[in-house]
């Protein structure tokens, strides 16, 4: 986890695919996949804080970060450039 | 290509439409019974009243239910069960009082558990 690191529109960032029993707000199907970062959103706190909580823990960048439907789904049908967009939070992300 | 990660319960099931919980998505529009409404409003009461203060405390208490309830419940029965547990974890109502409205709520209506 690079929980101080800030990327920059154009990065490719890959989403960790660390197993969280607790809440958070990364789905298992991006998990471990690469994008993106096509915008730099604004500075949050963590879901993993505030759903139990704590308001006043470090708050942490967001990013949207676009990936190809074709890398996430292996049997994905539709266009190969389609995309998806996701919101991620900035202490889930490495640089790819 | 990598391993699909595995979800981490049953709100976690994005792409796999063939789990039991998922299926296809219904697209029909509805309207929301008054029930549903009252869930809603709570919700906004209690960001108020800072007893909740963010989605992800709701949301917490959705994925905690366990498959069987999560599967049972529609989307607003989720948001009350939620929500009746915050409100117990904060001390503002206890189960006790809980399940003696509820035998209430049931008797007057004429309903059995």
């Amino acid at each position: 986890m690079n929980a101080g690191q800030r990327y920059d529109l154009g990065d490719r960032v890959r989403i960790d695919d660390r197993r969280e029993p607790r809440h958070h707000r990364t789905p298992a199907f991006v998990k471990g996949q690469t994008g993106i970062v096509t915008r730099v959103c604004m500075d949050q706190a963590k879901p993993e804080d505030v759903a139990y909580f704590t308001m006043n823990g470090p708050r942490v960048p967001v990013y949207r970060i676009r990936m190809m439907q074709c890398d996430l789904w292996p049997d994905y049908t539709g266009k190969p450039d389609d995309t998806l967009d996701i919101e991620m939070h900035g202490h889930w992300l490495q640089p790819a | 290509m990598t391993q699909p990660v595995d979800p981490i319960g049953p709100h976690d099931i994005g792409g796999h439409i063939d789990r039991d919980h998922g299926g296809a998505v219904d697209r029909a529009e509805h309207d929301y019974a008054h029930w549903e409404r009252l869930v809603d409003a709570i919700i906004y009461v209690l960001r108020d009243k800072d007893v909740m203060n963010d989605a992800a405390q709701l949301r917490v208490g959705i994925e905690t239910l366990g498959d069987d309830a999560y599967a049972r419940m529609t989307y607003y029965e989720r948001w009350a069960a939620s929500t009746a547990a915050a409100c117990i974890n904060k001390g503002i109502i206890t189960q006790t009082e809980l399940d003696a409205k509820i035998d209430t709520l049931m008797a007057e209506k004429g309903l059995t558990p």
